[in-house]
């Protein structure tokens, strides 16, 4: 380390760049399953193909969704910095609600094609977009899990530093999660409908 | 348990106008491509699939940047460092997939279509 950076350096908890390396290995599991779908992907078995199934519109919705959380979870950091509780708390519920509305789309996304025989068992293109889709759903899931329980904490004690480290990581988390979504909406969705 | 860790132990430096701006050219970045979709634009289809990839792959530097606070200054460099690294091992594991699996397709012995196959596996057994 540098003199230049030693003046800058604050007593700073490796939590962060611990969590860091966490989500770059889960990066990497999200790549596999990328480059499943891309193998799989023409593999339509005499079933539905993409044009079939997805609905641009619908997407777009989820899209929305999920990125403005990660403004709304941006607020909710920058609200607490200044020590703002009600705010700070505030901003996660809206956050966990656009999450959730999320997630109820995906939800009945899977279901209306399960219901139609469009199931993870139909073919390869379907069971690697199930496998990718899924995976990233379950995160979103555990994010607002994880949501609701560090808000919970927020209204029991408040901004101090141990809340604060858990809200820096679950911020890194959901903004991870929203990055991994333009990778689904571009590569899984949208050039398959072209 | 670190407890005089101040505010900043978070990780995010971040201000408003910085969210914002990411904000805008994250929409941007995404309007664009389902509109191309959505609005049936008349491009050649490869321009199309180029065009989607490559906003996407912009979208995700904004990210990264604007919300997730990767740079030279994040815990010295360290996530930058970890950020390439796992580039380097997606770039290996997505064209080492894609090669491998087309190399195999291209060299496996023409196949009859799937139905003649169940047909022969079910005459068989």
């Amino acid at each position: 380390m540098s003199a230049a950076d030693a003046h800058h350096a604050h007593p700073e908890s490796p939590t962060n760049i611990g969590f860091w390396i966490y989500l770059m290995s889960d990066c990497i599991i999200f790549g596999a399953l990328f480059a499943t779908y891309a193998v799989l992907g023409g593999g339509f078995a005499g079933g539905p193909e993409p044009k079939d199934l997805f609905e641009p519109g619908f997407v777009a919705i989820e899209t929305a969704l999920l990125l403005v959380s990660s403004i709304t979870f941006g607020m909710a950091m920058l609200a607490a910095e200044k020590q703002k509780l009600d705010a700070t708390t505030g901003w996660l519920v809206v956050t966990g609600l656009l999450g959730a509305g999320f997630i109820g789309m995906e939800i009945y996304e899977f279901a209306h094609l399960i219901h139609i025989g469009a199931g993870p068992d139909r073919s390869a293109f379907l069971s690697a977009f199930f496998a990718l889709v899924g995976t990233h759903g379950l995160h979103v899931t555990g994010g607002i899990i994880w949501l609701v329980t560090l808000t919970a904490q927020l209204r029991m004690h408040g901004l101090n530093a141990a809340n604060m480290r858990r809200l820096g990581t679950l911020s890194m988390f959901w903004h991870f999660l929203d990055l991994i979504w333009i990778g689904v909406f571009s590569f899984v969705y949208l050039v398959r409908l072209i | 348990m670190s407890d005089h860790s101040h505010a900043h132990s978070g990780g995010s430096h971040g201000t408003l106008g910085s969210l914002m701006i990411g904000f805008a050219m994250a929409a941007i970045l995404t309007i664009l491509p389902f509109g191309l979709v959505m609005g049936e634009v008349d491009l050649p289809r490869n321009l199309t699939i180029g065009l989607i990839m490559g906003m996407g792959a912009v979208q995700i530097v904004v990210h990264l940047v604007y919300f997730l606070h990767v740079g030279k200054s994040s815990e010295q460099g360290w996530t930058l460092v970890a950020t390439l690294f796992s580039v380097i091992i997606l770039v290996i594991v997505l064209a080492g997939s894609l090669w491998v699996m087309h190399n195999m397709n291209e060299n496996m012995m023409p196949m009859p279509d799937m139905e003649q196959m169940m047909n022969l596996q079910s005459q068989q057994g």
